[in-house]
């Protein structure tokens, strides 16, 4: 193992780690929001990463173009979510939390099944974008182009988000629907509208996600599973709720994910992430930046 | 201003408050007062929207309220400060205030009300940047208030503003109700404290679990012979 190895592992680890923090970051905004887990969360991005493939096939729209209106798409859609599903779901009189579950893992279950009939599970892959399959050399590491594109959309996604929570009043009215969301009525605010809009986000940052991740990944019905997997540990990490804990804790699931392929064969590259999970659950089990 | 009319409200078939009527005119400060469990915290929270009556109804402006959203209710011009303030804890207290005014869009009128928040409690100017939790439950208090000044009500409808609170702040407390009063807001105010709320008051509603016991001019009720004996100890 030369040293140059060890760095282009890290920088490849790095870029995934940005992505894996922009797949994450929705489903820790929505659960800090209102204490409900998105199971559906993966297949929010198999959606997304299926609407760029077929913009991309049918109009040749480039899923650079494509991205905002995939995540536009993924806002409504993750709105209608909430508004057609989960806000009856969490009015549950009885078994609350079990009802929450099954209600988006059942529109996990549902979408996966409408994927498979309507898109076939054929494995898809847009060939040819503008930066399918290139490769930038800094110094002697090779760094994947779209990949490094996605890392710096989760940057910029993070910034973009970090303002809006922090300098606006929509930001302000998320927080304190966060804090008590049976208190914003107090001042006026409808928390169903800020909580419609909260699910919106969320997918929208998926939707991103989504949209970068189908110019060098497969696109099939069930791609969403284990990208959903890494989310849920990179949320646990963070600390459950806080969206910019996802951010780091996705940097450092990247990273353990390229450490792990260093050392270990291929087919075991997800074992380091899962150890440093069950790690954090053992020894600070409300994360790296939780705060419960 | 605001019209109560015959209204029952039920926790789980439990009656809370049963046919309670009250009247409220714009410009008065009006005290519904009670030992604990009478309902006063119920018709409160019925008023405000948070709870839904069973039968009755509430007019406010001319407008039927009950039934209706508990945001929109405030959109129209009544602030509820409630009994555990629900203020947003780990917020500070300036993004506290500034959530008050969330409804108003120009800079202009979102910062109107804050000259006289801060006139009324100073000390809230001091801690702007402090998280509500940190502060003393008297604190608490007044940044509940001022909060509720922020959505520029019509009707301001207090819990037991004097819950929790050591003895000279709610004296400070009972002062800024007056001075609320005397910039146009109308006060409903619910107490336990029924002689310091009667000095404040223009008119008073007693309860008792959950009816309407007796009503009238806080003099009246004041000199009322059962009331002498049963609240003020006298």
């Amino acid at each position: 193992m030369t040293a140059e190895t060890i760095i282009q592992s890290l920088a490849s680890g790095l870029l995934m780690g940005l992505l894996y923090g922009l797949i994450a970051a929705g489903l820790a905004l929505i659960f800090g929001l209102m204490d409900v887990v998105n199971f559906a969360h993966g297949e929010f991005l198999m959606i997304a990463m299926y609407a760029t493939f077929f913009l991309f096939a049918f109009f040749a729209i480039d899923p650079l173009l494509s991205a905002p209106l995939v995540a536009a798409a993924l806002f409504v859609f993750g709105a209608v979510v909430y508004l057609l599903i989960v806000r009856f779901a969490v009015r549950a009189k009885a078994n609350a939390g079990m009802v929450q579950i099954f209600a988006t893992f059942g529109l996990a279950i549902v979408m996966r099944g409408l994927a498979q009939y309507f898109f076939t599970p054929d494995y898809r892959s847009i060939t040819h974008s503008w930066l399918g399959g290139k490769t930038l050399s800094l110094a002697g590491v090779f760094l994947p182009v779209p990949q490094l594109f996605g890392a710096m959309t989760a940057i910029a996604a993070f910034v973009v988000l970090y303002f809006f929570i922090n300098r606006t009043d929509f930001g302000r009215a998320l927080e304190a629907t966060r804090e008590d969301a049976g208190a914003v009525a107090l001042v006026g605010i409808d928390k169903n509208r800020v909580f419609a809009l909260g699910w919106g986000l969320g997918a929208a940052l998926v939707g991103l996600a989504g949209a970068i991740m189908a110019i060098f990944f497969y696109v099939y019905p069930d791609v969403g599973a284990s990208f959903a997997l890494i989310a849920y540990v990179t949320v646990a990490l963070g600390g459950f709720g806080s969206v910019f804990g996802a951010f780091a804790a996705g940097i450092i699931v990247g990273l353990v994910e390229a450490t792990t392929a260093l050392i270990l064969p291929p087919s075991l590259k997800s074992v380091g992430i899962y150890a440093v999970y069950l790690l954090v659950v053992f020894i600070r089990p409300r994360g790296l930046f939780g705060s419960l | 201003m605001l019209s109560v009319r015959e209204v029952t409200t039920a926790y789980q078939g439990l009656v809370a408050i049963s046919q309670v009527s009250i009247e409220v005119e714009k410009g008065e400060v009006v005290a519904v007062a009670g030992a604990n469990g009478a309902g006063k915290s119920t018709l409160l929270k019925t008023i405000a929207g948070a709870e839904r009556p069973r039968s009755g109804s509430i007019t406010f402006d001319g407008a039927r309220i009950d039934g209706m959203a508990q945001h929109l209710i405030t959109a129209r011009g009544i602030a509820f400060v409630p009994e555990n303030r629900r203020l947003f804890p780990r917020l500070s207290v300036r993004d506290n205030l500034r959530l008050g005014s969330y409804l108003y869009r120009s800079q202009a009128d979102r910062e109107a009300p804050l000259e006289l928040v801060f006139k009324l409690f100073p000390r809230l100017s001091e801690r702007l940047d402090q998280r509500a939790e940190t502060l003393s439950g008297g604190e608490q208090q007044m940044l509940a208030i001022g909060r509720a000044l922020m959505t520029r009500p019509r009707l301001l409808m207090l819990d037991e503003p004097s819950q929790g609170i050591m003895p000279k702040l709610v004296d400070e407390i009972f002062q800024a109700v007056r001075r609320i009063r005397d910039t146009g807001v109308t006060v409903l105010i619910v107490e336990q404290r029924i002689a310091e709320c009667l000095d404040i008051a223009d008119r008073a509603y007693i309860l008792q679990t959950g009816r309407l016991q007796m009503q009238g001019t806080s003099s009246e009720i004041k000199s009322n012979p059962d009331v002498r004996k049963a609240y003020l100890g006298l």
